[in-house]
């Protein structure tokens, strides 16, 4: 059984080896046993049938699209490329310094759940409550990346501080308290380099981010492959999806950190984030829109306003909430640990532990680009198509698109090892020494996506799968603001769940953030 | 080589810090008065757009010519701009970036809700009597009749967007209407494809086993050559409803001068280039009102879409 394999080889060893080290593996192993049986149960309740017929016309038409690109308009594509860019570097440079200060505050709880809270919310959730009030402008654009993406970079940079070897700061002489000084010194610089490497790879997520933003109309590279797609014109689409790829594929070769300054200059200049916000329209969304329907302009505290305000609830409970999040949940735990799986395969394609000549991993690090690329609406349309509408396409969509994150990270993290000279090779040197020494972080990236796998649930529609984003894109699409807003509370608080179970399971396992540290 | 890249790339930028406005495609702007005119009510400019229901490709296009019709015809200046789904189309009505929309009738209702006192001025002459289809994959064996088939019973079903009139309002009421039941109780599996042409396409490789569709969408891409008649076809036609129509912001004649809504629905009215209509596409427009389109808001209240004035 394939599930159980890495659980299997990650207990480093025989029995000879220390307690301490046998006990904190047994950890492990029980951890990951339990996810997957939690996954294999959920797989018995959802609906995972394969019903199609005849895909073979549509994917011939994808297939001849994907192998002849049309630019039907180069200035379109490259405004929209350079859009893409822009609203990704501004989004994440805003979202760094936020997340800084917010991570300096990161013990505390409220700090914590607010993180949570801000970051629960898909970008395009954040985009279609500014356009209520700033219409579809760069300002939009750019708090859109910015908020949900402080969030994320709070979190990764208060444990970052939290993890940093306490020598130093224990060795600093006693008396005189002087906290900032403390931080400065003796944390800020051990954090500062994973910082760094986190916040650039947090910047590959934020142009696939900002692309996406065009599906709810912001001028990216989103808004015009996924009028392509919908009007079935796929070398138009694939043309606009090859120039997102090599964005990301040669970030490596032009985004050097001494022309940073230069970026950030050109993309504000090119791109102000400007919004002429009305008072009105902001006031009304605040005191019309997403007050719940049955206190629009009723006595707050009489007894009839606050009983239809209970049937309110009591009914969107009934209909979206309760089904909302058992589909959420029940996506999200299958998918999850589809996405572990996944990873932990696909990690030997850019490890040069396992893939000696360049080339051939520079073809291997190609794949996983392109596998994490290609937006998960493309992959469940093509699920879709091939399997049909069940739960299916969404767990492969989403496990294709994680996976292959993780995946890469793994990779990536391989080549920190010092392998001993006399190391075996191939399958074995995967099962018997690299799978146990990356377990840990394995672990720790995979709780790190629980929350992203559960937000990105939400734009599966097509699917008809009908998670809280689901909910929470029909009641934007029916102007229930109010709907959209309690719906949006709600997955918050799930994501805040997850989040504080994720940090208890990283403590007790002892899993590290920060490669450096393990 | 980095330098050279940096070079090109800041040079592609600025040159394109200028054209911006031409080719982005909402109007994003670094040039103040683009913007400005996108933004605010109070410049001068009418800006109009219209529900993304199919061909958004060609949107832009198709619209910008009727832009340049009613600019000569007003004598301002009038700007089409493209959005990207039907609330996004109401949504930038409600907040008067834009101040007349080619609606569907869902999307009118809905947009004249949220915008006391604007109106419903033209529809197309085909628009008092719309219609969908039901679509069905040859699989199901389900042949075409004059009353709902009740095959279609525990199929998988696919609307088109979730707030279309001719892909989910309407069909949803005829199939409740007909089955007396909800489609999540009637069927094994709904799902939303998000356009017209999409659930075509989705009913055609068998993924969705029944579908819901607007008829004319459905009858250009047949005659386009685009539908495999041997895989889908058309098992019923809905009883007609009334769908399309320009709806104009009731303060424009403030921005406008008094007889400015007139003026527009006479221009309207009066379109009669084959070309422009192709946009539509429709044969050509007549007056319409609000009091045409309660019908659509009768039933999305009754559908659930909308909810009941108390």
């Amino acid at each position: 059984m394939p599930l159980s394999a890495p659980n299997k080889t990650s207990s480093p060893a025989p029995q000879s080896i220390s307690s301490a080290i046998n006990t904190s593996a047994g950890a492990l192993r029980t951890i990951s046993f339990w996810f997957a049986i939690c996954a294999l149960l959920c797989l018995l309740l959802v609906d995972i049938d394969i019903s199609t017929t005849d895909p073979w016309a549509e994917m011939g038409l994808m297939t001849a699209g994907a192998l002849s690109p049309l630019v039907w308009s180069w200035p379109t594509l490259l405004s929209s490329l350079a859009n893409t860019f822009a609203f990704a570097l501004q989004g994440v440079t805003v979202a760094a310094i936020v997340g800084f200060a917010l991570a300096l505050g990161y013990r505390f709880t409220l700090v914590r759940a607010f993180c949570a809270f801000i970051r629960s919310i898909h970008e395009l959730f954040w985009a279609l409550l500014f356009i209520q009030v700033a219409g579809l402008s760069s300002l939009t654009g750019l708090l859109a990346i910015a908020i949900p993406y402080a969030g994320t970079l709070a979190k990764i940079y208060g444990e970052l501080f939290e993890e940093v070897d306490p020598a130093p700061s224990n060795n600093l002489p006693r008396g005189k308290s002087r906290p900032l000084s403390e931080f400065f010194y003796s944390v800020l610089p051990l954090a500062w380099h994973s910082m760094a490497t986190y916040t650039s790879y947090r910047f590959e997520c934020a142009i696939r981010s900002s692309a996406i933003l065009g599906f709810v109309g912001l001028p990216t590279l989103g808004f015009h492959l996924e009028t392509a797609l919908s009007d079935g014109h796929y070398s138009q689409a694939a043309a606009f999806f090859y120039a997102l790829l090599l964005m990301i594929g040669t970030l490596r070769l032009w985004l050097h950190k001494s022309l940073l300054p230069i970026y950030l200059v050109a993309v504000f200049y090119y791109l102000p984030p400007q919004a002429t916000i009305s008072w009105q329209l902001l006031v009304r969304f605040v005191t019309e829109d997403i007050v719940p329907a049955p206190l629009r302009g009723q006595a707050l505290l009489s007894g009839e306003t606050m009983s239809n305000v209970v049937q309110w609830i009591n009914l969107l409970w009934q209909q979206q909430i309760w089904p909302g999040l058992l589909n959420t949940v029940l996506l999200g735990q299958i998918s999850l640990v589809f996405t572990g799986l996944l990873a932990l395969a696909l990690l030997p394609l850019n490890s040069s532990l396992f893939i000696q000549r360049r080339w051939k991993r520079g073809i291997g690090d190609s794949v996983l680009i392109l596998l994490r690329t290609l937006p998960e609406t493309l992959l469940a349309f093509i699920g879709l198509l091939i399997l049909g509408p069940s739960m299916l396409p969404a767990i492969l969509a989403l496990g294709i698109h994680n996976g292959a994150i993780i995946g890469h990270l793994l990779g990536r993290y391989t080549e920190e090892l010092n392998l001993r000279a006399d190391a075996s090779r191939g399958v074995t040197l995967y099962f018997y020494e690299v799978l146990p020494r990356i377990y840990r972080q394995f672990l720790a990236f995979l709780f790190y996506r629980w929350e992203v796998i559960l937000r990105e649930t939400a734009i599966l529609g097509i699917l008809g799968i009908a998670t809280l984003g689901f909910y929470i894109d029909s009641a934007f699409e029916t102007f229930r603001f109010d709907v959209a807003l309690l719906l949006i509370l709600v997955s918050a608080a799930l994501n805040i769940s997850v989040d504080q179970f994720a940090r208890y399971l990283r403590q007790r396992l002892q899993l590290k953030t920060v490669p450096e540290s393990l | 080589m980095r330098i050279q890249l940096l070079r090109s790339f800041v040079a592609l930028t600025l040159l394109f810090a200028n054209s911006i406005s031409s080719a982005s495609p909402v109007g994003l702007s670094t040039n103040s008065a683009a913007t400005g005119s996108y933004n605010s009510p109070s410049a001068k400019t009418l800006v109009f757009s219209a529900i993304p229901d199919q061909d958004e490709a060609n949107l832009q296009e198709r619209f910008d010519k009727v832009a340049v019709y009613l600019q000569a015809q007003l004598g301002i200046e009038v700007r089409y701009i493209p959005v990207k789904s039907y609330s996004a189309a109401v949504t930038a009505f409600r907040n008067n970036q834009v101040q007349l929309a080619w609606f569907g009738g869902l999307s009118g209702v809905q947009a004249r809700r949220l915008v006391p006192g604007s109106q419903a001025i033209a529809q197309g002459t085909e628009d008092p009597f719309f219609s969908s289809y039901i679509i069905a994959h040859s699989s199901t064996a389900i042949e075409p009749s004059d009353n709902l088939p009740t095959a279609i019973k525990g199929k998988t079903f696919t609307f088109g967007s979730k707030g279309s009139t001719s892909g989910r309002l309407m069909p949803e009421h005829f199939i409740r209407e007909n089955l007396g039941d909800t489609p999540d109780q009637l069927f094994s599996k709904v799902g939303y494809s998000g356009d017209h042409s999409r659930t075509i396409a989705l009913v055609q490789s068998g993924a969705y086993e029944v579908g819901a569709v607007n008829y004319k969408v459905w009858d250009q891409q047949l005659a386009a050559g685009e539908i495999d008649s041997d895989k889908v076809k058309v098992i019923w036609r809905t009883p007609s409803y009334p769908d399309y129509q320009w709806t104009v912001r009731g303060d424009v004649n403030d921005s406008w001068g008094e007889d400015f809504q007139a003026r527009l629905t006479e221009a309207l009215l009066a379109m009669d280039d084959p070309d422009l209509l192709a946009s539509f596409p429709r044969s050509g427009f007549i007056a319409a009102d609000n009091e045409l389109y309660q019908p659509i808001l009768d039933t999305a209240i009754s559908v659930g879409i909308i909810d009941a004035d108390k």
